[in-house]
């Protein structure tokens, strides 16, 4: 595979690391603990198109958000993960 | 017709025409006892034991393709019972067992080779680690010895011991580890089971499930239509997930690729099955003389079977790093397996939360040793209804419990275990 | 044995060099060839009919093909440890000096005594081991399969390390092409002229593919000169580079491709400083496979007695390589393409003695040439071969309407018609569809960016493949991007052709579909019959496929047989999944140079070099290699040193490099925020100049990592991490800080490798460090209390970080410099230290004294132990959430019979402990029932003069004080120990405090 990352430019596979689905998002402070299994245990585990966390340790350290298919490896999408490099800089 | 030295010469006088099918071609009937999705060697391991175990012989096996075509037919073939934590140890020590009489029970020879594994270590740590995992196969009766290097340069002299980046330092071994014959697992189960009265479906593909007012599965909606079962046991890994969903389930599983190699066929060059403790790189040599060796997963979600070079070349580094005399030998084919990887590295069998349905799943990638263990379980929960004592702590809810069983210490992350 | 002769070369002719001869030998007899040989030509043009052996019925077996289809001519190459085995003959260039031997073979290649397989063939039909060997069941380990496996494999790997060198490399291209036969060459100029970046991979030495052999005219001139002006063309363009040697093998996601580059194959070594191979992983945003077609025998009884020949093959032999695999050739075909042969033999001086046609008619060209040359064309079947090691004598002819005849030949030639390579284009499990007027399966669908052209889609004539290929180019070129004008296609003449499908003549006797694995058409039969109707069952239980040739000769041909035997359609019946790569490669070219002592970085520490000077001993930390113990000369052992090291720091002062701990900067307005949500404590409220001791989770409350963090500034933290977990942890927070919380401000940089950070240690810390650091600077307990932390001077006016930590349980000091003054400090320390007996210690003497304080590491942080189990509940906030916060809570992670940390001492004070030893109670015999944890660190205690140790057990914290068993039947040891708190060294802390 190669993904485009948003800061470096297309890169080879070896450079990231795949974490999973990123559908799941992380339940706020008080969440029960039913909703905190379902986040960190339960996954669709898409066979399709599904949008993933992949970090670029090998480059920018930047988290992304990709959008992949799993069937075919093929990537529709890449995008900084939720926040990043822009974290109230400047705010 | 009996399988032995004798019918073989017998049926070679009329020139091999009278052998009759390994299996029926069966079709599917209306309703069986217990409905089995999954044609691998679990669900046809499953099928054997209820017929032969439980007596229950109304039973279907349903293989969307052909019969050990997933993960019984792509694995590396790898029989052990080296586990070190409660639930795993016993299970696996069952199914060794199970390997052990194998032939003789299904009339099939399926090439149980008790030639050895063998994992090397290379640090102080990984020797402690080793040796708490083999003290704890020896409580549980399961055979093991610890090496030093004197005696894995005894056993492995062909190994690097000269100017490896991470020597070798000794090995924890079990002799009674070897291989087996992965898809004569699946036509030995296949011949016994079908012998028994079990029907093996083939090009039967389960599209949903039909449940009744109460939400119970009675049976299964396939591409050869609807049959009744009285309950349906799932043995798909690779595709749990799916299977599951249509029965609205989400599981704690991903499916991920597991690459596996062959080299040519070369002389014997290797004793057993030897795994590198200081990369991802595990190898032993098929009786045909090949080569048959991986390592890693490639770490992402995938359904392709199919993987990509950078792991290629990690466990090629590996095998090199490990024993260098492999350089000129070649690599002969590449394929990709998905693997059912569990939140926790362990295996669920289990009942499901909707009544009627069974849950064999989330084997990562060590579901071929688990064949036999897994049918006599699967089969028992599936008679009785309740989980067999060796597989006792392989359930469900263990998860929502805090009763994980990670061997490797990663927690609820796939691709680490 | 010496033979010169060369007794079946051609006079004239043939792209060898007859003025570069070369001496080569083949099991132990020498021959001669010339430069532009493979060793299948050379042994060709010295009359050497029978090459090798059958994988199971020992079989003689001659030369089929020319090419990497190659299922027969297998040999060891080379010898020592250079030996390869399995290497076809028919890409071996020939080079002075070439060693080459059969193999699978016993005593000798003539009188292979394990041809007495033959002899148990009506029982060794496919599969008859599945049906026997299993009585008694041990006699399979002992007896049966060590048998098997002598007699299964072909050659002999060398057995010792490859004494070669491989590469890895990476190019980039617009348009990569495999393949240099017509298609090839006409797309590579399409593309080049259009400006296109392309790289052409030919597996062969020479470019040209099947126009090598077959010629042609192309724009009104003979094949040979079009290619020399094609390749002076791309030569001349800037962009197009051309690798010979070179097989694409695969193709992987996001247009990556796999290709190897047999850099120095040709020659008997790599020269100094070379390397043997080359992996390349090419990255190409279009690619093209023109990799042509495999001819296809047709399987009848005796088609495997040597000097039986593909056609193509022997077109090849006698036109590119001026040597004559017989003198007097039979044709057997089924298509018309097969008749060139007959041409071009007749061409080169030979004899033909009569071409067998399968087809009804023959064409009147051919009949007219039977005629001038004076042949008969007999319309039907070859039935049998009359031969053996030596060759083809006779052959059976089975004519259409049952009548027989029989012809003299030495050599048959046989085209069963052509199957495109389709394997690159359905490396991705895309499935080839049939074609029925050439009756084989072409590319249907294929990996993104790919297509086929040529031969390799049905393409057959040399005016189609041109059209194709350059084509092909063009549309590559542009669809990448590029711009530019192609040019015209090069012409050539559209030959037509004319099959009729024949795969398989039935007869009396063995005949073979997979050479190498003797799977014959009666074992696709038995398979069929036994219920192994699917194509992968009909593989995997006939072996078919599976040799080194991966079936490229045979698997259409079988499961054509398998579609007649199960009446089924061919397209019905299918193929099995295509899986690269394409032609096997050395596994030494994946690993490239990453083997021995470079299979993984070294990582270096900033005094590595002078803990060399002093003679450490160095243990692998991960990529690190840390001083494990410093030995000085009269010691016995490594426990001699380390108790030295210990109490020397435990009565003065020592240092140890702790430089290999992960390392980061947190900054930012939020900084504290952020490490409460990562931390299980508190970080928000630790004032400037102060340190703590943090412990993370994983999200499934697990323990993950621990360290110290230190407040150097309002807005800056400074953390560290164990050694192993440096980089997760530094993904991890990543995480937490771009993903899970990016509402707050803070900024990770991982800074491990900026700073040297050695820990000072002993009762005279103090007064080593006031030797270093600057006087101003105030080190005195009040000035510099217990858990302080801040930048200071040192002697010099260099800044560095002072923290007053102890891992120890000494009073102790951790200093940072920047790395590159890491050497220099630690020679001062070994300098200003020597008045107060400063010794260095290594990480054994480091983990002594954090057995005996106490403190967890990683055997304790095992990735299955909570806070509690390591003793550190009281550490978990319960004002906050963090990380891992909700999951620690269930109900198994908070159970009172957890495993949890304890100390343990042996009752008999002189016994040695061991890591790995479980706990069972006294008294009982061993079992899982009551097998209640495990010892995890333990070590020599210099303090209290006894063997110490950590362990993890069943409510260990309830049972101190209890005598329970230590079991560790795989070093064949028990004894008792008794459980005790886990500190066993100043339990109050004062040393560390003073």
């Amino acid at each position: 595979m190669r993904i485009v990352c948003p800061f470096c430019g297309e890169r080879e596979l070896g450079e990231f690391t795949c974490l999973g689905d990123a559908k799941p998002v992380r339940p706020a402070a008080g969440a029960s603990a039913d909703e905190v299994f379902d986040y960190v245990y339960l996954r669709d585990n898409v066979a399709g198109e599904t949008s993933e966390h992949w970090y670029h340790g090998g480059g920018c350290r930047a988290w992304l958000k990709i959008t992949r298919n799993t069937l075919t490896h093929e990537i529709s999408s890449v995008e900084p993960a939720a926040g990043v490099g822009a974290a109230k800089v400047g705010a | 017709m009996k399988y032995s030295i004798f019918s073989l010469a017998r049926a070679a006088f009329s020139g091999h025409k009278t052998w009759q099918r390994t299996w029926r071609d069966a079709s599917p009937r209306d309703r069986y006892d217990v409905v089995i999705i999954g044609g691998g060697g679990h669900g046809l391991a499953t099928a054997w034991f209820l017929a032969s175990e439980y007596g229950i012989r109304n039973v279907a096996v349903l293989e969307k393709g052909w019969i050990g075509s997933g993960n019984a037919g792509r694995n590396t073939t790898i029989i052990r019972s080296n586990y070190g934590l409660p639930g795993n140890s016993g299970f696996y020590e069952l199914s060794m067992k199970l390997w052990e009489r194998m032939e003789q029970d299904l009339n099939y020879n399926t090439m149980v080779s008790q030639r050895g594994v063998i994992n090397l270590y290379h640090s102080d740590a990984q020797r402690d680690a080793y040796a708490r995992r083999g003290n704890t196969m020896r409580i549980n009766g399961i055979d093991a010895e610890l090496l030093d290097l004197a005696a894995v340069r005894k056993m492995m002299p062909f190994l690097n011991f000269d100017n490896a980046r991470f020597p070798v330092q000794g090995g924890l071994l079990q002799r009674r580890g070897g291989t087996a014959r992965h898809d004569a697992v699946v036509w030995g189960y296949a011949h016994a089971a079908s012998a028994l009265g079990v029907d093996v479906i083939q090009n039967c593909e389960v599209t949903g499930f039909v449940r009744d007012a109460n939400g119970k599965v009675t049976g299964v909606e396939t591409s050869r239509g609807k049959i009744g079962a009285g309950k349906v046991g799932m043995a798909v890994a690779g595709s749990s997930s799916r299977v599951a969903a249509m029965a609205g389930l989400r599981l704690p599983i991903e499916s991920h690729v597991l690459q596996a190699f062959v080299s040519e066929a070369i002389k014997p060059l290797i004793p057993g099955v030897m795994t590198f403790g200081a990369g991802h790189f595990y190898v032993s040599q098929s009786d045909k003389g090949g080569l048959v060796f991986g390592g890693d997963i490639d770490g992402y979600n995938s359904y392709a079977q199919r993987g990509n070079m950078p792991v290629m070349e990690d466990v090629c580094e590996g095998g090199m790093a490990l024993m260098p005399m492999i350089g000129r030998v070649r690599l002969l084919r590449q394929w990709g397996g998905i693997m059912d990887m569990s939140m926790d590295g362990s295996p669920i069998i289990d009942k499901t939360p909707v009544d009627g349905l069974y849950l064999n799943a989330g084997w990562c990638y060590g579901g071929f040793k688990a064949t036999p263990g897994s049918g006599l379980v699967f089969a028992h929960l599936l008679a009785r209804d309740a989980p067999h004592e060796e597989a006792a702590r392989f359930r469900l809810d263990r998860f929502r419990r805090g009763a994980m069983i990670d061997e490797k210490g990663v927690g609820a992350q796939p691709n680490l275990h | 044995m010496v033979s010169l002769a060369q007794t079946h070369r051609l006079e004239s002719g043939g792209l060898i060099d007859r003025s570069a001869p070369l001496n080569f030998s083949f099991d132990g007899k020498i021959f001669a060839g010339f430069q532009g040989d493979t060793l299948a030509s050379a042994l060709i043009a010295n009359g050497v009919k029978l090459v090798g052996r059958s994988f199971k019925y020992h079989r003689p077996r001659g030369i089929l093909t020319a090419g990497s289809e190659e299922p027969n001519a297998l040999v060891e190459l080379r010898s020592g440890a250079r030996r390869e085995p399995n290497t076809k003959a028919t890409t071996a260039e020939l080079y002075d000096g070439l060693e080459a031997a059969s193999q699978n073979r016993w005593p000798s290649l003539r009188h292979d005594l394990m041809a007495v397989n033959q002899l148990f063939a009506p029982i060794f039909v496919a599969g008859f081991y599945y049906k026997t060997f299993m009585w008694p069941a041990k006699f399979w380990e002992a007896i049966y399969e060590p048998a098997i496996r002598r007699a299964a494999g072909l050659g002999r790997a060398a057995g010792v390390a490859d004494p070669d060198h491989y590469d890895k490399a990476w190019a980039h291209c617009d348009v990569l092409i495999a393949g240099s036969g017509p298609a090839g060459l006409a797309a590579a100029l399409a593309a080049g002229r259009i400006g296109a970046r392309v790289i052409l991979c030919e597996e062969d030495f020479v470019l040209g593919g099947r126009l090598l052999a077959d010629g042609g005219t192309i724009d009104s001139m003979p094949a040979a000169e079009w290619i020399s002006r094609t390749l002076a063309e791309l030569a001349a363009l800037p962009d197009v580079r051309i690798m010979t040697r070179t097989t694409l093998f695969g193709v992987y996601d996001g247009g990556t491709y796999g290709a190897i580059e047999q850099v120095n194959d040709h020659l008997p070594s790599p020269p100094q400083h070379q390397v043997r191979q080359r992996l390349w992983r090419i990255v190409a945003k279009r690619s093209i496979v023109a990799a042509g077609a495999i001819e296809r025998p047709i399987v009848f009884t005796g088609n495997d007695t040597p000097g039986v020949m593909m056609a193509s093959a022997m077109r090849t032999y006698v036109a590119r390589y001026a040597a004559a695999p017989a003198r007097r050739v039979a044709l057997f075909t089924n298509n018309a393409d097969g008749w060139r042969t007959v041409e071009t033999a007749l061409g080169a001086g030979l004899q033909i003695a009569a071409v067998v046609d399968a087809r009804p008619d023959v064409s009147s060209e051919h009949r007219a040439l039977a005629t001038k040359a004076g042949f008969p064309v007999l319309n039907g079947s070859v039935v049998g071969v009359e031969g053996g090691k030596d060759g083809v004598r006779k052959i059976a002819v089975s004519l259409i309407g049952g009548a027989r005849a029989e012809v003299e030949a030495d050599g048959l030639a046989v085209s069963g018609g052509w199957n495109p390579a389709v394997g690159l284009t359905s490396y991705h499990r895309g499935r080839p569809k049939w074609q029925d007027d050439i009756s084989a399966f072409v590319p249907d669908s294929a990996p993104p960016g790919m297509m086929a052209a040529g031969a390799a889609n049905g393409a057959y004539g040399l005016g189609a493949c041109l059209r194709q290929g350059f084509a092909a180019g063009a549309a590559a070129a542009q669809s990448a991007g590029r711009a530019g004008n192609p040019g015209t296609a090069p012409v050539g003449d559209d030959e037509t052709f004319s099959l009729t499908p024949l795969w398989h003549v039935a007869g009396k006797g063995k005949a073979f579909v997979d050479y190498q694995h003797d799977v014959t058409a009666s074992d696709i039969e038995l398979a069929q019959r036994e219920g192994f109707e699917s194509v992968e069952h009909l593989k995997r239980y006939t072996t078919l496929g599976m040799a080194t040739d991966q079936g490229k000769t045979s698997n259409v041909a079988g499961l054509a047989i398998m579609a007649a035997v199960s009446a089924k359609s061919i397209p019905e019946t299918g193929t099995t999944i295509y899986r690269p790569p394409y032609v096997p490669v050395a596994i030494g070219a994946f690993a490239g140079h990453h083997r021995d002592e470079n299979f993984h970085a070294t990582r270096l520490t900033p005094s590595h070099h002078w803990a060399a000077e002093q003679g450490a001993v160095f243990v692998d930390t991960g990529l690190w290699k840390r001083a494990q113990w410093y030995p000085r000369s009269g010691e016995k052992d490594w426990l001699e040193s380390v108790t030295r090291e210990v109490k020397a720091v435990r009565g003065g002062v020592g240092f140890c490099d702790v430089s290999t701990l992960g390392k980061i900067d947190v900054h930012g307005p939020d900084a504290g925020a952020f490490l409460d949500r990562v931390y299980i404590n508190t970080f928000s409220s630790l004032a400037v100049g102060k340190a703590r001791y943090g412990l993370m989770l994983r999200e499934d409350g697990m323990v993950y990592d621990d360290g110290t963090t230190s407040r150097l500034a309002e807005d800056h933290y400074f953390l560290t991490t164990t050694t192993a977990k440096a980089g997760p942890v530094m993904q991890h927070l990543e995480f937490c800080r771009q993903v899970l919380f990016p509402e707050l401000d803070a900024q990770l940089t991982s800074v491990s490798d900026q700073w040297a950070q050695f820990s000072i240690a002993g009762p005279k810390t103090r007064d080593l460090l006031r030797e270093i650091v600057d006087p101003a600077e105030d080190l005195s307990n009040e000035g510099f209390p217990f858990m302080g932390a801040r930048e200071v001077a040192l002697r010099g006016g260099i800044k560095a970080r002072l923290f007053r930590i102890s891992f120890s349980g000494e009073m102790a000091f951790e200093i940072s410099v920047p790395a590159r003054y890491g050497d220099a400090l630690v020679r001062n320390l070994m300098l200003a230290g020597k008045q107060f007996g400063v010794t260095p210690y290594g990480t054994e003497a480091l983990g002594v004294m954090r057995i005996e304080k106490g403190h967890v590491a990683g055997p304790e942080l095992n990735g299955t132990t909570t806070a509690a189990d390591l003793g550190l509940a009281k550490m978990m906030s319960t004002k906050k959430d963090f990380v891992g916060r909700v999951m620690a809570g269930r109900e198994a992670l908070v159970a009172a019979d957890r495993q949890v940390v304890v100390g343990i001492k042996p009752t008999d004070k002189t016994r040695r402990l061991r890591s790995g030893a479980h706990v069972i109670p006294k008294g009982e015999i061993p079992g899982p029932d009551n097998d209640l944890g495990y010892v995890t660190s333990v070590c020599f205690s210099p303090t209290l003069d006894q063997w110490i140790g950590l362990a993890l057990v069943e409510r260990g914290r309830e049972r101190i004080g209890e005598i329970v068993h230590a079991h560790d039947p795989l070093r064949g040891e028990d004894y008792d120990v008794e459980l005790c708190n886990p500190v066993f060294y100043d339990p109050d802390g004062g040393r560390q405090r003073g």
